[in-house]
């Protein structure tokens, strides 16, 4: 990489992290001080879009190529009062706990105790959805039976499609005209509502027009300013570059990239919604650009990996908006789930790798940063080249990219009903969550512990933790007769609690619909001009809804333990199992040696356990799978936790797979920490036996130490793992490539590890950032040591 | 009919082509000094403490090293990867001990494993009677072949038997054109003198041009530390492990008479 990238990369990890209050402030005075009464919601919300991008300070690094920070500074980061509100002790929190901090001064405490708080406080959204929850919800909500993705960010989780890279702001306006134009006030009654929807997005592009001028100002000023010759020549042409875009689409390599992080910026300063936002596919965006640019001289390869550099630092400025209170363990981390995809099938179904994928591979391995996080989808017809380039990166063991499966997400998507041109332009993002990009609505709704619902079960309805009755009285599990009746027992609290959790979807689902309508996100994803409705409430060509299973090793070795020892062994009876439990294993060694050392486990291969990983799919996608959403779209299933496992751990006791109170639960479709004995091809059986074509993203992690990739021969053959893997229609593996005593020394010595990124569940996070529970975690996960 | 074996091992990378597993056959007719297997040489089941850990208190179970298994049970496990063998062009590695040893159990697997497109691999002392060697050569699709010692009289101080009929069924094998890769664990100390090293090369020069690779397997501490887990006698201790530049100077011994040489299988 070159001097500039250098300082850029250097600044980027160096910045600290803070709190703005800039946000904030503007979105306070909006609501304060400019009249919105008589406005309909979404044109509320675009002006208030229009009054922050006029507003907020404009900020131009030294050196850098591409321009826009959504705060006043690199990882200044703002808050979003109107969706939840932080209190004075949650900026202390922020502020002074270990990990994953973010500085609040003195300045930023004052304005939230004086004006902040005040204004919002049991205003926000947040307040609105919980208000509307009922007890059943609550109680489950409480009892971390699953949590609530909406009730601190704004539904997102999207990724933009090819729009941008041929139309610009005015010509996405001229469609929006249009579509007023077309309305029918006299056969149409949503006319009224579209039209507003359709006034409110065209007031967002202008908005974000002005915002690029704004830049443009800025740079003309300090290139009049600059003395450096070849400086002031760049500042100038960037200035170029934001007269042009977003206004007019891209002609350049470079008009295309800074086009896109205007973008960025403007949905993530609309609203803070799920995972960020995303360019997905850019080798596929970006080549036509850099084709021309080789072309016709004015570009050539070092100059197209500077600025994707350049671009590449960006996103590392932008850490996730910090949350609130307890749900801060549930996903806590300065990701914000941008994943770049890389290869995969093009829309009439050929090979998508070009040039520009393997030099985007090569920017990867360079910057070896956390953001963006970065993927390749790897489809039967793409060459093996491009995956052992792929590998050769993930042995240098930052976690980074990870590995999909085109064929089985093109798969997924069509059986949701997508067109397969739709599906093959799509890919996966946040973690591992399939999606038509640029056309489709995929909003996770939160976690759902299976193993929780089993602890329930195990107490005939009753949380244990709070001695409430939650769930439903199934019957005293000592007099259960067969290893059937427990598994009917734990379908029928599921049904349940997944019953209690759609009702609460769907009503906040209305709540976001009416009350935080996104118009500028609404522009960017078809066909929601056309629809003349918001990308909130269902205007998206494919609305989807997902529950995310956590938990399917953990819950597996549990059913299995109890059908192994009570039912077929019968060396342990049911009444001296929930004895041990309720003990937390106090007092009972010898059993517990047992149900861990003496009990088969998921992931090696063996269809008696395996039978209950299926058990627990196949009911969970038949509670679940194509039920109807609020928005009108439909409910799916997908099987990822983030981080989620270690709190749904946290609020379950001892359970019968000899796993202690609090412990963590697996993640993923992985098998229990340790548990997978029989190596990488056995675990590959195990996850390959549910149906992953079913699903909307699952999640296989890896441990392997780095001598796995010491030679070519080998990385062949992890290419060969990865392919049967695939052909077996797995969906998703990441491999961690590092040994524990690497890891060990990192918990002990952090401040020589400042740059050690592993991989968690579905992204890569600095080690030094995780908390100790989870850093345990990565230590034990089993490492195929090989032979 | 029923075989003892000891282990079987998935995703083994380091025993052939492509992704394989290993099934480890016990019992072995050598007695090598260095031997890295102490598990694998006696021709019976064994017991021995084994130790779990949970919470930092430890857990002494008696477990059994060896289980007797029929040819269909070894097939099934070995079938279990098949997506894996035709993805990478792996397949199975009979290895020991000395798969040879349980000729008519080994002949059942091989048979199968032919009728079920697995490509074979034995990894073998080369001790083993002609007649056997003869019936079932066509079998095997890859033999790891391991020379440890060209002196008779030191071959049969370090293993506790005699070269010749390895020497010999070696060069027999090389002439049926059978598809072989030599290996040689390499022990400082006991084979790695130049005198050895010459007279491997001459013998290896003039088998039938088709043998050309040959991996070097260099002696691992690790021996020691297994044999004291598992409560079994060590062969003998003390031995150093060959250090990369000996091993890269026996490298450049091979690469002279045109072989090429991997290290570590």
């Amino acid at each position: 990489m070159n001097k500039r990238v250098r300082i850029l990369r250097e600044q980027s990890l160096n910045a600290i992290n803070r709190l703005s209050h800039e946000r904030a402030v503007l979105v306070t005075d909006y609501y304060q001080n400019q009249n919105t009464r008589g406005l309909s919601k979404p044109v509320e919300r675009a002006n208030l879009f229009e009054h922050i991008l006029k507003n907020k300070y404009i900020c131009i690094n030294d050196l850098e190529l591409i321009v826009g920070e959504r705060g006043p500074a690199p990882k200044a980061t703002p808050t979003y009062p109107e969706i939840t509100l932080h209190s004075l002790k949650d900026l202390d929190i922020l502020d002074s706990r270990p990990k994953v901090s973010f500085k609040v001064d003195e300045k930023t405490r004052k304005i939230y105790k004086e004006q902040i708080i005040p204004f919002w406080k049991g205003n926000t959204n947040r307040d609105r959805i919980m208000q509307n929850m009922d007890n059943e919800w609550l109680d489950a909500y409480e009892a971390g039976v699953f949590t609530e993705f909406q009730e601190q960010r704004a539904p997102g989780h999207t990724v933009l499609g090819e729009k941008i890279y041929s139309q610009g702001m005015v010509d996405i306006q001229k469609e929006i005209s249009e579509q007023i134009e077309k309305l029918d006030f006299y056969k149409d009654n949503n006319a009224y509502n579209r039209r507003e929807e359709l006034k409110a997005m065209y007031i967002t592009a202008t908005a974000l027009i002005m915002f690029a001028e704004r830049h443009a100002k800025k740079l003309t000023e300090l290139a009049v300013e600059e003395q450096d010759s070849k400086r002031k020549e760049e500042l100038e042409k960037m200035a170029a570059i934001c007269r042009k875009v977003p206004a007019n689409a891209p002609e350049t390599f470079h008009e295309a990239l800074q086009y896109y992080w205007f973008v960025h910026l403007g949905v993530i300063t609309e609203l803070n919604p799920w995972d960020s936002f995303n360019p997905g596919r850019l080798d596929q965006h970006l080549y036509p650009f850099y084709k021309k640019g080789l072309k016709d001289g004015t570009f050539d390869t070092e100059k197209a990996t500077e600025l994707l550099q350049c671009f590449w630092v960006k996103f590392n400025n932008h850490p996730s908006p910090p949350k609130i209170g307890v749900t801060a363990q549930e996903s806590n981390t300065y990701t914000d789930f941008t994943l770049i995809n890389l290869g995969g099938l093009k829309e009439d179904g050929s090979d998508a790798v070009n040039e520009l994928s393997y030099l985007i591979l090569d920017v990867i391995e360079e910057m070896r940063i956390l953001q963006p996080s970065s993927m390749v989808q790897l489809s039967k017809k793409n060459p093996d080249k491009f995956i052992h380039r792929a590998l050769k990166i993930i042995k240098t063991g930052f976690g980074q990219p990870s590995v999909f499966n085109t064929d089985a997400i093109i798969k997924e998507l069509v059986r949701q009903g997508k067109s397969v041109e739709d599906a093959r332009n799509g890919g996966a993002s946040g973690c591992v969550e399939s999606g038509a990009f640029g056309t489709e609505a995929y909003i996770l709704t939160g976690y759902f512990n299976f193993n929780k619902v089993l602890e329930i079960t195990l107490n005939n309805g009753t949380d244990p933790a709070t001695v409430k009755q939650i769930g439903i009285q199934t019957g005293d599990p000592t007099k259960f007769r067969s290893f059937n009746e427990l598994l009917d027992a734990w379908k029928e609290q599921l049904n349940r609690f997944i019953d209690i959790k759609i009702k609460g979807n769907n009503i906040i689902e209305k709540i976001n619909a009416d009350f935080m309508p996104v118009p500028f996100l609404s522009v960017l994803i078809d066909d929601c001009i056309k629809n003349g409705k918001d990308y909130n409430a269902g205007g998206a060509r494919y609305n989807t809804s997902y529950i995310q299973g956590v938990g399917l090793g953990s819950i597996t070795d549990n059913l299995t333990s109890v059908r192994y020892h009570v039912f077929d062994k019968k060396d342990i009876t049911m009444a001296e199992l929930l004895k041990a439990l309720k003990a937390n294993y106090r007092g009972y060694d010898e059993l517990r040696h047992k149900l861990v050392y003496e009990t088969p486990k998921f992931g090696n291969d063996d269809e008696y356990t395996d039978l209950q990983a299926v058990t627990v799919f196949d009911c969970f996608y038949d509670a679940v799978n194509g039920r109807p959403t609020a928005r009108g779209g439909e409910f799916r299933i997908n099987l990822l936790p983030t981080t989620s496992h270690i709190y749904f751990g946290s609020v379950i006791g001892a359970m019968p797979d000899g796993r202690k109170a609090g412990k963590p639960v697996s993640e993923g479709i992985s098998p229990v920490q340790g548990a997978d004995t029989e190596g990488p091809t056995a675990v590959i059986k195990s996850v390959a036996r549910i149906d992953h074509i079913k699903t909307g993203g699952t999640l296989l992690n890896q441990k392997f130490s780095p001598d796995f990739f010491n030679t070519e021969a080998n990385i062949v053959k992890l290419g060969n793992l990865i392919r049967a893997y695939f052909r077996m229609d797995g969906h998703h593996i990441q491999f961690n490539v590092v040994d524990a005593e690497t890891l060990k020394d990192a918990q002990k010595n952090p401040e020589n590890y400042r740059d050690l990124i592993v991989r968690v569940a579905g992204y890569s996070d600095y080690f030094n950032d995780l908390g100790e529970d989870l850093q345990n975690e990565i230590i034990s996960r089993t490492e195929h040591g090989g032979m | 009919m029923k075989g003892l074996i000891f282990d079987i091992k998935k995703f083994a990378l380091h025993d052939g082509p492509g992704i394989r597993t290993t099934v480890f056959l016990k019992g072995c007719p050598l007695n090598c000094l260095w031997c890295h297997n102490p598990e694998s040489r006696c021709f019976d089941t064994e017991s021995y403490i084994r130790v779990d850990k949970l919470d930092g208190k430890s857990f002494n179970k008696q477990k059994t090293i060896g289980n007797w298994m029929t040819v269909e049970e070894v097939i099934i496990e070995i079938e279990k990867d098949k997506m894996f063998y035709e993805e990478s062009n792996g397949g199975v590695t009979f290895s020991g001990g000395e798969p040879f040893a349980q000729y008519e159990f080994l002949t059942g697997l091989l048979i199968v494993c032919r009728k079920k497109n697995i490509h074979t691999t034995v990894d073998t002392t080369g001790y083993i009677k002609r007649e056997q060697l003869n019936k079932i050569h066509k079998l095997v699709d890859l033999f790891l072949y391991d020379l440890k010692h060209m002196d008779d009289k030191l071959h049969k101080k370090y293993t506790g038997v005699s070269n010749k009929l390895i020497i010999e069924n070696l060069k027999w094998l090389s002439n049926r054109k059978s598809n072989i890769k030599i290996r040689f664990p390499v022990v400082p100390g006991y084979n790695d003198s130049e005198k050895n090293i010459d007279l491997m090369r001459f013998l290896l020069e003039n088998l039938y041009p088709d043998v050309r690779h040959i991996d070097l397997l260099p002696y691992h501490k690790m021996a020691g530390s297994k044999a004291k887990r598992l409560g079994l006698k060590q062969q003998v201790g003390g031995i150093e492990e060959p250090d990369a530049r000996k091993l890269g100077y026996i490298r450049k011994k091979f690469e002279e008479i045109g072989f090429t040489v991997g290290i570590g299988g």
